[in-house]
Order: C-alpha cells, then sequence, then structure tokens
C-alpha cells in the first residue's frame, strides 16, 4: 500500500464519519463542528489528489468563512445550547485551550523555524504544478469555459431569486 | 484550445438568451416601466432565438471543446423551448397582474429557466447537463415560490426544492461513478468505450443513479410525489412552462445519455427499468387523475401518464424511438400550455375558478375559450386529428417495432382510461347547467398565445409525417 492510499483511507474514513455524525446529532453546533470536520478531510482528500488549489479554497472557504459565520449565526441565535456544552463536560476547555495552543505554535514553527521547500524531488515539483492556479485557470478559460461560464449564470439567478423572495417588499 | 468565431456563430441561440437575461437586467434597473417593457422584450428574444434555432438545425457539429452540440435534434429541442417560453410570457402578462406578483424579475427567471433547458438539450458533457439542470431548477425553485402571499406557492416551493435537491444528490452521484470509470465526463468519450463499460457495475450503478435522477425530473412513478403539490400550488403560468419545457428538457438529457447505448449492442440494457416506470406512470397517472376535481391537480397526474407514454419510446431503444419522443415532446409542450393558458384566464386572483365544477357552462359563456379548451382536451387524450394522436401512435409503433408490443398495449388502454376525465371537463361545459356567476377579464396577448398553441396542435396533427421526418433525419 503506498502512502498515497493509506492516507485516502483515512481521511475517506474521517469524511465519511464525520458525515454520518453531523446527521444524527442532536444539537445544533455540534453538527455543524462536525460538518466543518467533514469539510477539512474532503480537503486533505483533494491534497491526495494532487489538487492543492482546491484543498486550500476548501478550507478557506468552506472550512473557514462559511462555516464560522454558520457557526456564529448559530450561537447567536441558540446561546443557552452553546453554553450548556460547556457545563455538561467542563473538561472541554482544557482540551480547547490545549488544541489551540498546539495549533498557534505549529503555525510558529512553520514561519520562523520551517523550510518547506527543502527536500522537494523533480518527481513532487511536477505533481505540485499539476494543481497550481494557472493550470486551473487555464483549463477554466479553455476546457471548462462554457461549464464555467454558466455557473455564473446560475449564481445570477439564485442571487435574483434570494433578494426576490427574502427582500422585495410586497405591495399591498 | 481557442474557440472560433464558427463555434460563436453556432452556440448564437444560447447566446442571444444569455445577453438577453443580462439586457433585461439592466433594463429592470434604469426603467420604471420595466414590467410593460420586459414581457415583450422577452417575447422578441424567444422568438428570434426559436427561429435562429430552425434556420440553423442543419448544421450538425460538436463545439467548445466538445462541451456542446450545435444543431440536430438540440436545434429542434432549442425551438421547443423558446417558442413554448414565448407563450408562456404571453400568457403570464396579464395573469401575473391579476394574482399580484408584477415584478419584472418574473421574466428574468423565465429566461434564465430557458437557458438552462437548452444547456440540458445540446450538453456534450456530463458537467454541462449538471450546469444545465442546475439553471433550470433554480429559476423553478424560486418561480414556484413567486408568489410569496400565498401559502400553497410557499409549500410547492419548498417541496420542489427539498425534493428536486435530493434527485440532484442521485444525479451527481451517478456522475461521480461513471467519470471514476470512464475517467472523463466527455459523453462522445464515454459512448467510444461504452461496450466495455457496460460490463463494469459501477459504471453501470453510476448510470442507474443518474437515470433515477431524471426520473424525478421527469415525473415518472414512483418519483412522482412532489408532482401534484407543486403542480397545484405553482403559478398556473410556471406549472405551465415546468410541465412542459421542464419535462422536454429533462427528456433531451437522457436522450443525450441514451442515444449513443442505443447504438450499441447493448441497448436493451435498462430497458427492464424503462418499461416498469413507463408502467406504472401510464397507469397511476391515468386512475388516479379520475379522483380529481381540482384542474391543475388532474392535469398533474395527466402529466405523469404523459411521462410514462414518453418512456415508452425511449424503451423502445430504437431511432424511431427517438423521434416518436421528439415528437411526443414538441406536441404535448403545445397541447399542454394551451391548457394551461386558458387555465390562467379563468382563474380568479384569489386562485378560485379551479375546480371542475367552475366550467360548468363555459360552453355558453365564453365560446371561444370552451372550444379552445376542447380542441386541447380531444389532443391530451390522443383523439385524430389533433396533435396528441400521433404523438402516441408513432411512440406505439417504435414499442411494437421493438417487441413491446405487450407495452403498446398497456399505453392504449391506459389512453382509453384518460379519455373518461379529458372528456369529463368537455361536458362539464357544454352539458351541465350554470349555476354560478363567472367573471373572466379578457386578456388578448393570453388569447394569442392560446390561440398560437392550438394552431399548432392542429398543424402538427394534420401533417404529423413530414414533421417526424425532419426529426428522423437528425436522429442517428
Amino acid at each position: 500500500m503506498s502512502l498515497n492510499f493509506i492516507l485516502f483511507l483515512i481521511f475517506a474514513f474521517i469524511a465519511a464519519t464525520s458525515a454520518v455524525l453531523m446527521i444524527t446529532r442532536k444539537s445544533a453546533i455540534i453538527a455543524a463542528l462536525f460538518l466543518i470536520l467533514n469539510f477539512a478531510a474532503l480537503s486533505g482528500l483533494y491534497l491526495t489528489l494532487n489538487a492543492q488549489f482546491i484543498a486550500v479554497v476548501q478550507v478557506i472557504v468552506y472550512a473557514g468563512a462559511i462555516m464560522v459565520l454558520f457557526l456564529f449565526v448559530i450561537m447567536l441565535l441558540r446561546p443557552s445550547d452553546e453554553q450548556s456544552i460547556f457545563d455538561d463536560n467542563p473538561k472541554l476547555k482544557w482540551l480547547a485551550t490545549f488544541v489551540g495552543v498546539l495549533v498557534f505554535a505549529q503555525i510558529l514553527a512553520i514561519i520562523f523555524i520551517g523550510r518547506p521547500s527543502d527536500g522537494l524531488t523533480p518527481d513532487l515539483q511536477r505533481s505540485i504544478e499539476v494543481g497550481t492556479i494557472e493550470a486551473i485557470g487555464r483549463e477554466l478559460y479553455t476546457t471548462y469555459l462554457i461549464p464555467f461560464q454558466s455557473a455564473a449564470f446560475l449564481l445570477l439567478a439564485a442571487t435574483i431569486g434570494a433578494l426576490i423572495l427574502a427582500k422585495k417588499k410586497l405591495e399591498d | 484550445m481557442i474557440p472560433t468565431a464558427l463555434e460563436f456563430q453556432l452556440l448564437l441561440p444560447v447566446l442571444i438568451i444569455a445577453a438577453g437575461i443580462l439586457i433585461s437586467l439592466i433594463i429592470e434597473m434604469f426603467s420604471s416601466k420595466s414590467e410593460k417593457i420586459l414581457p415583450w422584450f422577452s417575447i422578441a428574444l424567444f422568438v428570434s432565438t426559436a427561429y435562429y434555432s430552425l434556420l440553423t438545425v442543419g448544421h450538425e457539429r460538436i463545439i467548445f471543446n466538445s462541451m456542446l452540440a450545435a444543431g440536430g435534434t438540440a436545434n429542434i429541442f432549442f425551438f421547443v423551448f423558446t417558442f413554448g417560453a414565448a407563450i408562456v410570457t404571453l400568457i403570464s402578462i396579464d395573469y401575473i397582474k391579476k394574482i399580484g406578483m408584477y415584478y419584472g424579475e418574473y421574466y428574468i427567471l423565465l429566461q434564465s429557466a430557458v437557458l438552462g433547458m437548452m444547456l440540458m438539450a445540446n450538453a456534450q458533457d456530463l458537467v454541462m447537463i449538471f450546469m444545465g439542470l442546475e439553471q433550470m431548477s433554480v429559476c423553478f425553485y424560486i418561480l414556484a415560490g413567486f408568489n410569496r402571499k400565498k401559502i400553497k406557492s410557499n409549500e410547492a416551493a419548498m417541496k420542489y426544492f427539498l425534493l428536486g435537491a435530493f434527485a440532484t444528490g442521485f444525479i451527481v452521484y451517478g456522475i461521480a461513478l461513471m467519470y471514476g470509470v470512464a475517467q472523463t465526463m466527455s459523453i462522445p468519450a464515454i459512448a467510444n468505450g461504452l461496450l466495455i463499460y457496460s460490463d463494469n457495475i459501477i459504471f453501470v450503478a453510476g448510470l442507474l443513479l443518474f437515470i433515477i435522477g431524471f426520473s424525478f425530473k421527469i415525473a415518472a412513478v414512483p418519483f412522482h410525489m412532489w408532482v401534484p403539490d407543486v403542480y397545484q400550488g405553482s403559478p398556473t403560468s410556471i406549472t405551465a412552462l415546468m410541465s412542459t419545457g421542464g419535462k422536454a428538457a429533462a427528456f433531451s438529457s437522457l436522450l443525450i445519455i441514451f442515444t449513443p447505448l442505443f447504438a450499441t449492442t447493448q441497448s436493451t440494457l435498462f430497458q427492464p427499468y424503462l418499461v416498469v416506470i413507463a408502467t406504472l406512470s401510464m397507469l397511476l397517472g391515468s386512475i388516479v387523475a379520475i379522483a380529481q376535481t381540482d384542474l391543475k391537480r388532474m392535469l398533474a397526474y395527466s402529466s405523469i401518464s404523459h411521462a410514462g407514454y414518453i418512456l415508452i419510446g425511449v424503451a423502445a431503444g430504437s431511432e424511431l424511438g427517438i423521434a416518436s419522443v421528439i415528437f411526443y415532446l414538441s406536441a404535448y409542450t403545445f397541447m399542454n400550455l394551451g391548457t394551461f393558458g386558458i387555465i390562467s384566464m379563468i382563474e380568479n386572483k384569489d386562485e378560485g375558478n379551479l375546480s371542475l365544477n367552475d366550467y360548468s357552462g363555459l360552453g355558453n359563456k365564453k365560446p371561444m375559450l370552451a372550444a379552445l379548451l376542447a380542441i386541447f382536451m380531444f389532443a391530451l387524450a390522443g383523439i385524430p386529428p389533433f396533435a396528441g394522436f400521433f404523438g402516441k401512435y408513432y411512440v406505439f409503433i417504435a414499442a411494437i417495432e421493438s417487441n413491446l408490443t405487450w407495452l403498446a398495449i398497456v399505453g392504449v388502454l391506459s389512453s382509453v382510461i384518460s379519455i373518461y376525465f379529458y372528456l369529463r371537463v368537455v361536458v362539464v361545459m357544454y352539458f351541465q347547467k350554470d349555476e354560478n356567476i363567472l367573471n373572466v377579464e379578457d386578456s388578448s396577448p393570453a388569447l394569442l398565445g392560446i390561440m398560437i398553441s392550438a394552431l399548432l396542435v392542429i398543424v402538427m396533427g394534420i401533417a404529423p409525417g413530414s414533421i417526424i421526418n425532419l426529426i428522423s433525419n437528425f436522429v442517428k
């Protein structure tokens, strides 16, 4: 078994499990957190497929921006729910602090100590080039020109619809 | 590869509509009279596209890096969609004013939905089918709930959205499995290796999921549960487009997938599935429609049974079958548009006047409307010399030639059942004493649209041979 395959199995397992856990949770917040985990595992799957850019976008846009916004909305709407999570599990605070410190230390290490581009073999270099923004851009504007443009019209229609259904003042 | 000028020229029907959406947005933004300008602008857009599509029907080519097809059957479908949408626009002009949803965005979304249908009909890539389907479905979800003041309309939009999203899930999963096996999403490329893939259980499962997803969209039994509520709750003009253009677009995508399959020795791979859902749709649609007293609901069940008849043509799996499906879809589009047009004229502003009893004595009060409705009812029931008869005739012939005689017999039986509830409308109109006072607001644009539909239904009934020959030329 290659490393690629093992990574695929791990990420696929996390993605499938978190998806099932997400739809079976009663608390909306915990469900949303599992959805974030699911997105993170998906971006891992993209990485194993040499699609680095999509993996990064998945984390930044979905797991980052959209889901955090989503989570805040849920928390603002149902503050009692959020409180009870920490009341029920007092030790969770320490775990949260520990994970936070760990991630922060990791970021510091990457910025100040790590040398991520060291030890790149030509093979690795080539596999990185497959999933770059440049490659994606070229595909989008040549082979996938029409689907790309039609996605724009789809989003336009959805925007008009959202405004019509949610914003338009009714007469009378 | 960089697209050439010729490719853009061949794509012109789609580009006209796309540009029209953007221009309509600008009109809506700057003009205070947009509600008056937009419908006529849309009609000009739709009719010019329909004309151009017929003009270039002979230029068959695969364009834009084998993403889209131009000419041939795609252009015939373009004509059906855009001409149908032009009639829907004519019907809508006074209708949306009457029920109080007089917004210019209505027409923009109508154009968007047609753009989606067109992309579905000329797709040559699974991605394009999906994009077109989503474009059309999103517009329909919105338009179904366009009448926000009515609870039924909201319910229809919600149901349609949830079940539609569910069906989309099936389609995406099917596409993913097919891509996993074939390593490509281009339909010509998949068609080349179809004989190898058709032994692969994962590919067949993907294709089956894809077809199941589209069975939702064409409203075939057992995936029909959303149809009656959505057709009843949506604004009547939208139901008209949903039940005709929407269904035709879903069938056009199915044909794109099935046509290469029919050319191989595996042409009967999905016949058992298609035969079962065709039989169920025909019988259930016809039998349940008998019990309906609401006209829109009755037509919803009738639309389910028509999906069954059309599926017979798909199940036949031959060139004649495909040609008969296209003929049936065009005939059905104009019969149904006319019927819904009349219903939208008779409907009052509180969505009343929709039950069968409200039509009693219509023959005396509005002889013109009653006569037109009678024509459409005869056509839907499949009585010659109208288009509906020849639609069914060609479909049944295709079935018999493919050794599916028993399916044709079931189809004939089902049409006999359906004659009861179609003719009941005619009987109520002409022979029942009128107790209620019916206030029908005259609407000349709607009447024009209905008359054009009636004319097309009659022309297709008088000269079916030349039309089916035209279609057969492009089916291969």
